[in-house]
């Protein structure tokens, strides 16, 4: 029918229907503070892991309660363990939390823009991230390791509301036992035998070790974290267009078609979740767009 | 667009039934315009006699009236409460169902069987506004199947406009009041003394086809020509204007004007506007089980970006203020959307002003910022 033009094309996005989701199993639970779990999970039956790009989400859903974006939180290099962490907030997180090792949870994606990490060969890396803003940015830690001679310094800042709110703290101290990675952590209250810095996280961009004018700056956290931090970044000399930062709306269908998570004039779950600040800046600093 | 015929046919009014039954022998449910509650709306309708014959409506802002004219056209009226979209992506539907077994589940996709429809009586604008939701729903990275399941099928016989109604704007939009492409057949419909036929034009070659079955003949320079005054004519008599010259750039430099409190502190935030838009293509996901659990399903609704819902995040909506939801909406439909799509999200059809239930008019108030400069 002409007036159907060319839409008999192939239709891409997946088989067949790109809302449609693929049951994985839980394989590992892993508790990382009170209200937050990292899940391993392992395709369907007969079907291979997908391949994933550093700060791409995918939608989890289960079973009868509904859908969210979640980050990949595992390492793009190991795609047949699929990795999220969850905080556990609401309908959905909490319908997560109900399930045990060998429960489905259902998957689709993944979705979204990545982290640059061909743009920072050459350059130092500087992660700067707030709660459970490290889970998306994990996996880039993880590529820029095993790429390590491709870059120059790494570091990474890190800041929780308390010791009992930071992720991954076995691996946090491994990474802090490695000479070729600069973490800094911070809490914004201390508690119980806490002794390190107590600070916001905004605080630890001063005093960091690289070179403002030949790095890239990954920022991930809360809207009002992110903010500050690129005040800061800017103090320090990074330009607007080297620093990149992760971006939540509301979701509802991750792939372009149900309009909920619009940004001025660009759609979260296909133009990012990670934009460069600079193509974003007039709108990001907008109140309410 | 196959191979299209160029050259122009005339049809009488009393041959008209024979569109109907030829589209209905082929396999098609015909759909078009008829009068419900006192509203031009589209349903199925089988017959010319079903049509809103007679009937014209009177708009403006916040209002529509029907009444009876003494010319007995049968598309003597512009665009109602309804879009076509409603056939394509309806208002609420099944996307698929989920089965439990254990601690697994199993996912079945809804099918949707092709499924012939035509739709008769579509105005320009309304083609136009068809290209935007195919632009958003299937040409974007994915395809929304269910979409392309409605949409490939369909039968489009436009209906130009002769007689532009109180709000209309396609002329300022460029997607009127003369159908330019994306339909089977188009129609101008002419009312002379003692005369009463629709000059014909094919735009595909399902289009020729059809035509072929109808009782008619080649249009003569005279028909052409009465068919083509009138909708010079029509041009000239839109109920609105919108300069868009520039106004991209112009709102998104106002993007912090007190106008957007002004017009705010009268909207209602209810939705009506984006509910009878032919562009809004936004939508609700929802995930549902049966009193057993047993099985789930995904549905999918028609949503608002006038709803405090819509930007919710964990910690609050993004657009909790009324202000912001009103002027998404509009730097959606007239700032934003050419960036997405390459198009004004707003074909011109008025019916956001006709629908309106305190009389808010897109024109008046974009203009106010083009005249800001
Ligand atoms: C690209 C992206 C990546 C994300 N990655 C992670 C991650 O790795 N780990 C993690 O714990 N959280 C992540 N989030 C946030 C997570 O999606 C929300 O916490 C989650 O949607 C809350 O859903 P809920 O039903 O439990 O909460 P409720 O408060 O009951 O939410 C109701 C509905 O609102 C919407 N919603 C609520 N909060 C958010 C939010 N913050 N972002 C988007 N939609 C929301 C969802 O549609 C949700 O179903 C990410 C969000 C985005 C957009
Ligand atoms: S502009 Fe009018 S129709 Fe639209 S939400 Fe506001 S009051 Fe309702
Ligand atoms: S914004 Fe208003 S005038 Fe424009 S297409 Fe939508 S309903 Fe019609
Ligand atoms: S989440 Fe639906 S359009 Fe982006």
């Amino acid at each position: 029918m002409a007036t159907a033009q060319q839409n008999k094309k192939m239709v891409k996005g997946g088989p067949a229907y790109p809302m449609l989701v693929r049951p994985y199993a839980i394989r590992r639970i892993s508790r990382e503070t009170y209200d937050t779990f990292t899940y391993e999970l392992t395709p369907p039956r007969g079907s291979g892991g997908v391949s994933f790009a550093p700060g791409q989400f995918n939608m989890l859903y289960v079973y009868g309660v509904g859908e969210v974006p979640i980050s990949i939180s595992g390492d793009p290099a190991k795609p047949q363990a699929l990795v999220h962490t969850a905080r556990i907030v609401g309908a959905v997180t909490k319908g997560i939390k109900r399930l045990k090792v060998g429960d489905s949870l259902g998957v689709r994606g993944p979705y979204g823009s990545s982290w640059p990490v061909e743009e920072a060969v050459g350059r130092d890396v500087v992660l700067v991230t707030g709660g459970i803003g490290l889970a998306p940015l994990r996996p880039v830690i993880y590529y820029l390791l095993i790429n390590r001679e491709k870059y120059g310094r790494i570091v990474l800042l890190y800041g929780a509301r308390t010791p009992e709110d930071m992720l991954y703290t076995g691996e946090l101290e491994r990474w802090r036992g490695r000479f070729d990675l600069d973490v800094r952590v911070t809490v914004d209250r201390a508690t119980g035998s806490w002794r390190g810095n107590v600070a916001v996280v905004t605080q630890l961009i001063k005093p960091a070790p690289f070179d403002p004018m030949h790095c890239i700056a990954l920022v991930c956290g809360p809207e009002i974290m992110m903010r500050f931090t690129i005040l800061d970044l800017e103090k320090r000399g990074v330009d607007y267009d080297r620093i990149y930062v992760s971006v939540e709306r509301n979701m509802k269908c991750g792939i372009g078609l149900c309009g909920h998570c619009q940004l001025g004039p660009t759609f979260v779950c296909k133009d990012g979740p990670v934009y460069r600040y600079s193509d974003i800046r007039t709108i990001f600093t907008k109140r309410e767009v | 667009m196959g191979n299209k015929d160029k050259s122009q046919s005339v049809i009488k009014r009393k041959d008209l039934q024979a569109l109907f039954d030829s589209l209905i022998k082929k396999g098609y449910s015909t759909y078009g315009p008829c009068v419900q509650d006192g509203a031009v709306v589209y349903d199925r309708i089988e017959s010319v006699s079903e049509l809103p014959i007679g009937w014209t409506d009177r708009q403006d802002n916040g209002n529509y009236r029907l009444t009876k004219t003494k010319e007995k056209r049968l598309f003597g009226f512009v665009v109602g409460p309804h879009t076509w979209k409603k056939y394509l992506y309806p208002s609420e539907s099944k996307l698929w169902e989920a089965k439990r077994s254990g601690h697994e589940f199993e996912i079945v996709a809804e099918v949707n069987q092709p499924y012939k429809q035509a739709f008769i009586g579509v105005r320009p604008c309304e083609l136009q506004a068809l290209a935007i939701q195919d632009k958003a729903f299937l040409e974007g990275e994915f395809t929304d199947v269910s979409y392309l399941q409605r949409r490939q099928n369909v039968f489009i016989v436009a209906v130009n406009c002769v007689q532009p109604g109180g709000t209309c704007f396609c002329s300022s939009m460029k997607t009127g009041p003369k159908a330019s492409g994306g339909f089977d057949l188009a129609l101008t419909e002419v009312v002379e003394p003692n005369k009463h036929y629709f000059v014909v034009e094919a735009g595909s070659s399902a289009g020729v086809k059809i035509l072929k079955e109808i009782p008619g003949k080649a249009a003569g320079e005279k028909e052409v020509l009465a068919a083509k005054k009138a909708l010079r004519k029509a041009s000239s008599k839109m109920g609105r204007r919108l300069d868009t010259d520039g106004l991209e750039k112009l709102l998104f430099k106002h993007i912090d004007h007190p106008h957007w409190n002004e017009i705010s502190s009268r909207c209602l935030t209810c939705g009506n506007c984006t509910m009878v838009c032919p562009t809004c293509f936004c939508g609700n996901i929802e995930d549902v089980t049966d009193l057993t659990g047993q099985t789930a399903e995904r549905r999918r609704k028609w949503d608002t970006c006038f709803s405090v819902d819509f930007s919710y995040i964990h910690g609050g909506s993004i657009r909790s203020g009324e202000t912001a939801r009103y002027r998404q909406w509009m730097m959606h439909k007239l700032a934003y959307w050419p960036e997405q799509f390459g198009t004004f999200g707003c074909v011109g059809c008025g019916r956001c002003i006709t629908w309106c239930p305190v009389g808010i008019d897109i024109t008046e108030e974009a203009g106010v910022f083009k005249r800001e400069g």
